[in-house]
């Protein structure tokens, strides 16, 4: 197969702070060293990796570092990783928003960018006006849209309104309509940052069955930006991990989202007293979650065997009348268990001054291998959260023969994995 | 020779900085169609949800023409070549308008664009050339109106008293040199601003300024200063307008040198313009 992007050594410095007078003279100084006495960019030494939570002491970061790789014709590529990772700009620099810093791409073929459903929409025109207009804005003809004005209007599902200005919409009117534009637009390489998360359940149903259409009836190639392991997951065949800029990882997708999901892993080592991402009052807070199997702590268990999570409070006064919980989510970020000494009863119902440990433990926890992660908090009796932790724990479940045949299901299949005999009935 | 057979077929390449020269015209044209497409929206979209609609394309010069004849003519009696003062005034406001507005808009095409720019790449100089086209229907109509007025001098009130000449067929091209004019000034405008927008604050001051240097409410004729007749000659659209009045009301100074001066100006201006936007565009959304 064909090389359908190439990606050489892009690279793009972002400037923080705010722009003033400072920033006037740091572009006399760059333009004093590059064109008058010929060097290099002074600034494009000093950049630091960018690193969202930590203060760094420059102001210019490296948004993306080095970035190097090739997408085949055909691959649906979901490019994955956490919140300023570098995804979006890999993306805008692709859709030629912005320039990079260093560094070329190529591709070939027409490139279509989706990083916004219904680019250009004026609330004043009607939705017939605004499939003309969009259209022409993601670089069709007239007579392309024209051709395909039916298809798009039935495929948005709005046809009832079409000669309606679309400020009288509902958003997720706009939505529908915007992505069945975009969908009709014919790139060889189309680049789709997140737009699935709008509309409803059936309609994002429907926009994900037409990108794989796309891409596997076509022969088109797609890259796909979504925090969805999901839907990646469903959509994409190859994946590539950025991580604060670089890549850390690309190859299958299944692959690459447990590469993900062991980063996440490193980042739950981050002690979750100094979490600042919880909600609820504060009067108490969860400082520590260990988890044990059979008294000794871990950080993967087997599967098919238990486990014991015990959760320790921290509390400067006396707490009546609480309740605390916890969930395991999958990688896909689905929950599959979620329990609390509400619903179970237990005589736990209040918060000492000074250190609680809460234990929680599972005899057996039927979970398929891969990863998971867990939600802890702490309720009032009223349901009100006290302290509130999302992916406060992560931990992998790893494959083992349980049936003594060395074979498992796919890792995809299913989420729990239960013992189970099969017999043939007489 | 391998080398160069493994870089075949790829139609897009995306590198830190193009040559300067390098824009691409091709795909200016290409997109011809959105370029209509803004233009039909900047009209129609424009005097939505109001009464008159386009009529206030009208009721704006009249009611400015009858300002200046009470303060220009009336309190400071500026000459109007002999003119009649609603004729005399309202050419020039024609122009001017024309002028002002495009400018004013397309010299903030970053800054009012930036949230689609974000978004979608196309040649970002479909904005402006889209701008200056919808503007040409405000001037029709309001030309419409300084030929009706025109009519009612020339037939019934002084008839057959205003010489028009030959001259006023470069009616044309006097437009084609004021939205180049515009044009060129709004995008140069519109690249230095997009980081420092200091400028953005002095601009419709400027222009505003900037009529009074131009024979909009008083003749040419009236500087007999030479070194401020030299001064007002170096503004590039002097000759242009008093070309528009010698040859539509056939009083005025004349001259194909200043024409063509403001001809070339437009031109270097232009080409100017068109580089620096060029270049600006493709980093502009890390700054704006």
């Amino acid at each position: 197969m064909a090389t359908a992007i190439e990606f050489n050594n892009i690279s793009k410095l972002y400037r923080l702070g705010i722009v003033s007078t400072g920033t006037l003279a740091h572009d006399l100084k760059r333009w004093w060293t590059m064109n008058v006495r010929g060097k290099e960019d002074p600034y494009l030494t000093i950049g630091e990796t960018n690193d969202r939570s930590s203060k760094g002491d420059s102001e210019y970061v490296w948004a993306l570092k080095n970035i190097d790789f090739k997408v085949e014709q055909g691959d649906v590529v979901g490019i994955i990783g956490k919140n300023g990772a570098g995804k979006s700009t890999l993306l805008k620099i692709l859709s030629k928003v912005t320039a990079p810093t260093t560094g070329t791409i190529r591709a070939r073929g027409r490139i279509g960018s989706l990083l916004e459903v219904g680019t250009g929409f004026h609330p004043e025109m009607t939705g017939r006006e605004n499939i003309y207009m969009n259209g022409a804005i993601l670089g069709m003809t007239k007579d392309e849209i024209t051709k395909k004005l039916d298809e798009i209007v039935d495929f948005s599902g709005c046809e009832r309104y079409i000669d309606t200005p679309v400020k009288r919409y509902s958003s997720g009117m706009m939505v529908r309509l915007g992505f069945a534009v975009a969908a009709h637009l014919d790139p060889e390489i189309l680049v789709v940052d997140e737009v699935l998360a709008v509309g409803d359940a059936e309609f994002q149903k429907k926009a994900i069955g037409k990108m794989q259409d796309v891409s596997r009836g076509e022969g088109r190639t797609v890259l796909f930006v979504s925090h969805n392991m999901a839907s990646v997951r469903k959509l994409c065949n190859r994946g590539v991990l950025l991580e604060n800029g670089s890549i850390k990882f690309q190859g299958f997708i299944a692959d690459t989202i447990d590469n993900y999901l062991t980063t996440r892993l490193d980042e739950s080592t981050v002690e979750l007293r100094n979490k600042v991402n919880r909600q609820g009052t504060q009067e108490a807070h969860i400082v520590e979650v260990l988890m044990t199997f059979g008294g000794i702590p871990c950080s993967s268990i087997t599967m098919g065997k238990g486990a014991e999570f015990t959760i320790t409070v921290e509390s400067e006064i006396d707490i009546e009348d609480t309740y605390i919980g916890l969930s395991i989510w999958n990688q896909y970020e689905t929950i599959v268990i979620h329990t609390n000494t509400n619903i179970t009863q237990e005589q736990l119902q209040r918060v000492h001054k000074g250190v609680n440990k809460y234990k929680c433990s599972f005899p057996f926890l039927p979970l398929q291998y891969g990863g998971y992660y867990l939600n802890l908090a702490l309720y009032h009796k009223d349901g009100k959260y006290i302290d509130q932790i999302e992916k406060g724990f992560v931990f992998t479940v790893v494959e083992d023969n349980c049936y003594g045949t060395g074979k498992l299901a796919d890792q995809h299949q299913g989420c729990l994995a239960i013992n189970h005999q099969w017999s043939i009935e007489q | 020779m391998r080398q160069k057979t493994i870089d075949e077929g790829w139609t897009t390449v995306i590198k830190p900085r193009e040559k300067l020269l390098n824009v691409d015209f091709g795909e200016l044209w290409r997109y011809r169609d959105l370029c209509s497409l803004f233009v039909r929206r900047n009209i129609t979209t424009q005097y939505k949800q109001t009464v008159l609609g386009p009529l206030w394309y009208i009721i704006q010069p009249i009611i400015t023409v009858v300002m200046y004849m009470v303060v220009f003519g009336g309190i400071a009696k500026i000459p109007t070549d002999g003119l009649p003062q609603p004729l005399f005034y309202l050419g020039g406001i024609c122009l001017w308008q024309y002028f002002s507005e495009c400018l004013n808009k397309t010299s903030s095409t970053f800054t009012a664009n930036a949230g689609i720019f974000g978004k979608v790449y196309f040649p970002r100089l479909i904005v402006p050339i889209s701008t200056v086209i919808s503007n040409l229907l405000r001037f029709g109509i309001q030309l419409g109106l300084f030929f009706v007025v025109y009519a009612i001098y020339q037939i019934w009130i002084i008839p057959g008293q205003i010489h028009t000449s030959w001259y006023a067929l470069l009616l044309p091209i006097l437009v084609i040199m004021l939205a180049g004019l515009a044009l060129g000034f709004g995008i140069l405008f519109s690249s230095m601003t997009t980081k420092y927008r200091d400028m953005t604050l002095l601009l419709s001051y400027f222009v505003s300024l900037w009529m009074y240097a131009t024979p909009v409410i008083y003749p040419l004729s009236t500087i007999t200063n030479s070194k401020l007749h030299f001064v007002m000659s170096l503004n590039p659209l002097t000759g242009i307008v008093e070309a528009f009045k010698y040859g539509m009301l056939g009083e005025g100074q004349f001259s194909w040198g200043m024409l063509g001066y403001s001809f070339v100006f437009m031109v270097v201006l232009l080409a100017l313009g068109i580089i620096i936007f060029n270049r600006v565009q493709r980093t502009f959304m890390d700054t704006v």
